[in-house]
Formats: C-alpha cells, sequence, structure tokens
C-alpha cells in the first residue's frame, strides 16, 4: 500500500474530526430530556422591563435595594442613575452626571434653565447580547425565559463581556473576581416576587415585564405609548424599554 | 504478508498513537464539561438553581399587608398609597419571616423624606417638592405630617 505524507495527513485529519462529531452526538443522546424546574416553567416566561424617566425622581432607592437584597460591593452598581443636563443651544452636548451612581441622591447642581431630568439605567437583558457571544467559556448566557445571567463558578475573569457590553452594565467584582452584572433578580421574579429595584421605586418609573404573559399590563402599554430602547444601532434587541426617551441620552 | 505489515509497522504505530490521543481527549473531555451542559443553552443547568438560592431580603408590600393591614389601610387612603413599605422600611424579608428575630427600627424622618421630596431641577415638575430647610424650619417632617398619610389634616 503506497500512502504519500499528505494523504496520510489528511486521513487522519478525517479520523480525529468524525471521532469528536460521534462524541458529541453521543453526548447529545445521552443528554436526555428537559426536566421541569419546580413551580417554574421557564419556557412560559420572557422577562423585560419598562423605565419611564419622567416619573424618576432620583431618589436612590433602586440603587440601594438592589445593593442591598445581591450584596453589591461598595462604589459597584448593577443598576444606576444618570443625571442629563441639556442646554437648547447645545443639544449635543449633554450633561450626565451619576455620583455615586445616585446612591445617595444628587445635591442640586443646576440653577439654570435647559432640560434637567434623570435617567435609571441597568442590563438590558438583550435578546441578542454581546456579552454572551464574546465568552469563551459559556459562562454568560440568556435563559429560555429571557435573562442574561453569569455563572460564577464557570466565570474565568477574563473581562471580555465587560468590554463588550455597549451600555458599560458589567463590572468586575473584586470579592468573587468573576464578572458581574444585574441578574433581573432572577431569585425573585422566579418565585412571583418583582425586583428588588421596582419593588423600592416610589413612583413606579420601573416595572418590570413579563412578554409572554397575555394578562401582562406590558402589551397594552407597548401599542399606546411611543418606547425606545438604548443604543438602538447595535441591534442588540434590548428589552428595557424606555418611555418617551429623550434624543440626547446614550 | 509479513512484508506488508512490516511496510506499514510505522503507520501503525501513527494510528495506535492518534486512537490513544483520542480516547485521552474524550476522556478529559468528559471529566471536565459538567453533567447536563448544554440542556437549554450554552452553559451549565445547574448555575441556575445555584442563582436562584440567593437569599430574598425584600419581603414585598404584599407579605407586610397581611400582619400591619392598620398602616397599610391608612396608607391606602393617601398620596403615598404606590409606595412599598420597604420603600421607607428597608429590606424587611428578615423581620417578615419572624417578627421577633428583627424588631425594625423605625425610619428617622428627616433623612427619609428629604430624599425624594427636596426640590430639584431634575425632578419631574409634578412631583411635590419642598425646600426642606425653609419648608419645616428644623422641625422633624412626622411633627406635621403622618408619614403613612402626609396630607395635612387628614
Ligand atoms: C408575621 C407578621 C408580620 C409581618 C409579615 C411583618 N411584620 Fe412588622 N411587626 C410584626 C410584629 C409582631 C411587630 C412587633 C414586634 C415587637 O415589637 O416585638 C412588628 C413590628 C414592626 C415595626 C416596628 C413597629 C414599632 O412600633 O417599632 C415595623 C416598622 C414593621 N413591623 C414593619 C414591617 C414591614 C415593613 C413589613 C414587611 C416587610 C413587616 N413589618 C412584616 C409582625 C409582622
Ligand atoms: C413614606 C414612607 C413610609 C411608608 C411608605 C411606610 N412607612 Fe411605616 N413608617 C414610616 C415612618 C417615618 C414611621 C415612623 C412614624 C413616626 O415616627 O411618626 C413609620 C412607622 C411604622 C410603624 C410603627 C407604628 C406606627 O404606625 O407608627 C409600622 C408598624 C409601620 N410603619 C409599618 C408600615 C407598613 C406595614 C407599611 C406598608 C403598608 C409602611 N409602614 C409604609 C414611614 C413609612
Ligand atoms: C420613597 C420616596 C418617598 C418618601 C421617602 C416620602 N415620600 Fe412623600 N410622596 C412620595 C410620592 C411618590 C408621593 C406622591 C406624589 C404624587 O402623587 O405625584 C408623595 C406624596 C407626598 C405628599 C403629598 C403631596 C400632595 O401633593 O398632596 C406629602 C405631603 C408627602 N409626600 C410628604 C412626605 C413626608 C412628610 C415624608 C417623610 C415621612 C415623605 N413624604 C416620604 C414619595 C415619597
Ligand atoms: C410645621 C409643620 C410642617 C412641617 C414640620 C413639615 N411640613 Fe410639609 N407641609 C406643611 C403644610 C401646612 C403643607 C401644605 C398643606 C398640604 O399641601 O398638605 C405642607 C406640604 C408639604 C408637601 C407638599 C408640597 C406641595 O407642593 O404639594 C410636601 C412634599 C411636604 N410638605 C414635605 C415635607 C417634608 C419632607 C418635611 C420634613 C423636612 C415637612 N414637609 C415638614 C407643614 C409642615
Amino acid at each position: 500500500m503506497e500512502m504519500t505524507r499528505r494523504e496520510m495527513l489528511v486521513k487522519s485529519g478525517k479520523f480525529i474530526l468524525l471521532t469528536s462529531a460521534a462524541a458529541a452526538a453521543w453526548d447529545y443522546v445521552l443528554a436526555g430530556k428537559a426536566e421541569a424546574a419546580p413551580n417554574y416553567d421557564m419556557t412560559k416566561h420572557w422577562w423585560a422591563m419598562v423605565i419611564d424617566p419622567e416619573k424618576c425622581i432620583g431618589c436612590g432607592n433602586c440603587v440601594r435595594a438592589c445593593e442591598t437584597e445581591n450584596d453589591v460591593p461598595e462604589g459597584y452598581f448593577r443598576t444606576w442613575i444618570e443625571r442629563y443636563h441639556v442646554d437648547d443651544w447645545d443639544m449635543e452636548h449633554p450633561q450626565v452626571d451619576s455620583p455615586n451612581g445616585g446612591h445617595d441622591g444628587f445635591p442640586e447642581k443646576y440653577h439654570d434653565g435647559g432640560k434637567t431630568f434623570f435617567v435609571p439605567k441597568m442590563c438590558n437583558h438583550c435578546a441578542d447580547s454581546p456579552c454572551t457571544q464574546v465568552c469563551p467559556v459559556g459562562a454568560t448566557f440568556i435563559t429560555p425565559d429571557g435573562v442574561v445571567l453569569i455563572d460564577p463558578k464557570y466565570c474565568l475573569g477574563c473581562r471580555y463581556c465587560i468590554q463588550a457590553c455597549p451600555y458599560g452594565c458589567r463590572f468586575f467584582n473584586p470579592k468573587t473576581n468573576t464578572a458581574d452584572k444585574c441578574t433581573l433578580c432572577y431569585h425573585r421574579i422566579t418565585q412571583g416576587l418583582t425586583t428588588a429595584c421596582c419593588e423600592a421605586c416610589p413612583t413606579q418609573a420601573r416595572v418590570l415585564a413579563d412578554l409572554k404573559n397575555p394578562k401582562d399590563p406590558i402589551h397594552a402599554f407597548l401599542r399606546t405609548h411611543s418606547v425606545q430602547v438604548l443604543k438602538p444601532q447595535m441591534a442588540t434587541h434590548a428589552k428595557v424599554f424606555y418611555k418617551n426617551l429623550d434624543g440626547s441620552v446614550r | 504478508m509479513k512484508d506488508f505489515l512490516r511496510s506499514i509497522e510505522h503507520l501503525l504505530r501513527v494510528v495506535l498513537l492518534l486512537a490513544l490521543g483520542v480516547i485521552g481527549f474524550l476522556v478529559v473531555r468528559r471529566m471536565v464539561i459538567p453533567a447536563e451542559f448544554g440542556k437549554y443553552g450554552h452553559f451549565r443547568p445547574a448555575a441556575l438553581d445555584e442563582i436562584r438560592a440567593h437569599p430574598v431580603k425584600f419581603a414585598g408590600r404584599q407579605a407586610c399587608e397581611a400582619c400591619h393591614s392598620d398602616q397599610a389601610d391608612v396608607k391606602s387612603k393617601g398620596k403615598h398609597a404606590n409606595l412599598g413599605c420597604e420603600a421607607c422600611h428597608g429590606a424587611l424579608a428578615r423581620h417578615a419571616e419572624d417578627p421577633g428575630s428583627l424588631v425594625p427600627k423605625l425610619p428617622d424622618t428627616a433623612v427619609l423624606c428629604a430624599r425624594c421630596h427636596e426640590a430639584n431641577q431634575a425632578k419631574p415638575k409634578s412631583f411635590p417638592q419642598v425646600k426642606t430647610a425653609e419648608h419645616s424650619s428644623g422641625l422633624a417632617c412626622n411633627t406635621c405630617h403622618k408619614p403613612h398619610d402626609p396630607r395635612i389634616g387628614g
């Protein structure tokens, strides 16, 4: 039997590829059927949030509630509030500040005219999120009910996702040495509670919504109001909907 | 036959090595990939249960109202009707589970009310705001307003 070196390499290459494909198929066979989580069916929900900046009073209740509920280290934020100040003669350059994330409220700063308002920010739980696409190990993912989560046991701490998020919603948690971000209070919403930020918000400026629940008022809301997502040009299919958002907000 | 085997012996060795390598790879792969990885997507399904096991700290207003119906009734008639109890009292799930284990400290109205009502240009114009220093002239807010139903004379 004559075989050139080249042929041998090609043959052995094919052999290796086919073996791993077979292994993958075998894994699939072994994996079996999905079992239902107790009392909660992931396939029956698709979580989102509606934020109304015109209702936000910048009290910082959401920031503090999130910190308490989720043990967020001091100086880091899973949700935060920004104050925008836009002068009518310079719409292109809004002034934005967020002292300590809005944790302690906002000391008065502007006394002139112009438009000033608060914008609560958080993870947008994008249906097509850049952060999950860049993770090299499958430590960040979107759940079947539409929540982007991090598996802290699997996260290597490489920080790719922090760079990838167009909204700056992720941070490096110095306590766990992993990437960290809003979980949409997954531990609460899967047992029928609303998120900590929504629970603490005094003006309903933020409201949790379930797009798969036909009775959720979000359907009527989305039909009858003008809503916007942040950075739509990034095609992330963000699920945090802002009502009547000012064009200067990034 | 002997000649033939001999002439492909070097090939057999390579194949053997390769086979060993592939088996080794599969064994290691089995060991490092957690069970059920990929069941719901490209992630470890057990992570969901671990995240869901996080303790709840805000009990939610329904929980408070079950025991404190007096305050809930007063509040539901006033302008603070839409506020959750824990928007002012802070996270109290531990108290709601076992009231004796943690008796909440009552909020200090000097700090509490100003957080929401201190006048600020960025707040929506329709939201009731006061310059607290001028408005209360140093008195605690609850000398005149009842926190659960803040309307004067209500
Ligand atoms: C299981 C019933 C129960 C639930 C649920 C409950 N409480 Fe209480 N709460 C009590 C009892 C009983 C006391 C009196 C404790 C004491 O004085 O030893 C109390 C005391 C308080 C006090 C202090 C009153 C005072 O005079 O000092 C506050 C404030 C309070 N509760 C708020 C809340 C809030 C807010 C919630 C919801 C998160 C809540 N409670 C849920 C039973 C309950
Ligand atoms: C606007 C903020 C605010 C909200 C909302 C609020 N509380 Fe209070 N609550 C207070 C303050 C402030 C006091 C202290 C009263 C005082 O010193 O006059 C208090 C006192 C209490 C007390 C002690 C007894 C009393 O009546 O003074 C209880 C019990 C209580 N709250 C329960 C509740 C419950 C239950 C809810 C939700 C239904 C609730 N509170 C919502 C601010 C609030
Ligand atoms: C967490 C935020 C928050 C806190 C803390 C808070 N309030 Fe309010 N307050 C509100 C909201 C929201 C309203 C309803 C505003 C509306 O109807 O547009 C309101 C309404 C009022 C009103 C009625 C104003 C009117 O137009 O009739 C008064 C008075 C008032 N609050 C006083 C107080 C006092 C006194 C305290 C401290 C005990 C307090 N508030 C604490 C959020 C808060
Ligand atoms: C000396 C009594 C007194 C004290 C102390 C007091 N208020 Fe008032 N407050 C009033 C009266 C009177 C009104 C007007 C009647 C009304 O609108 O209910 C009022 C109205 C308000 C309003 C409604 C303003 C509007 O534009 O509708 C807010 C908000 C308010 N007070 C917050 C506070 C806060 C916060 C404190 C504590 C820093 C406080 N008050 C302390 C007597 C008082």
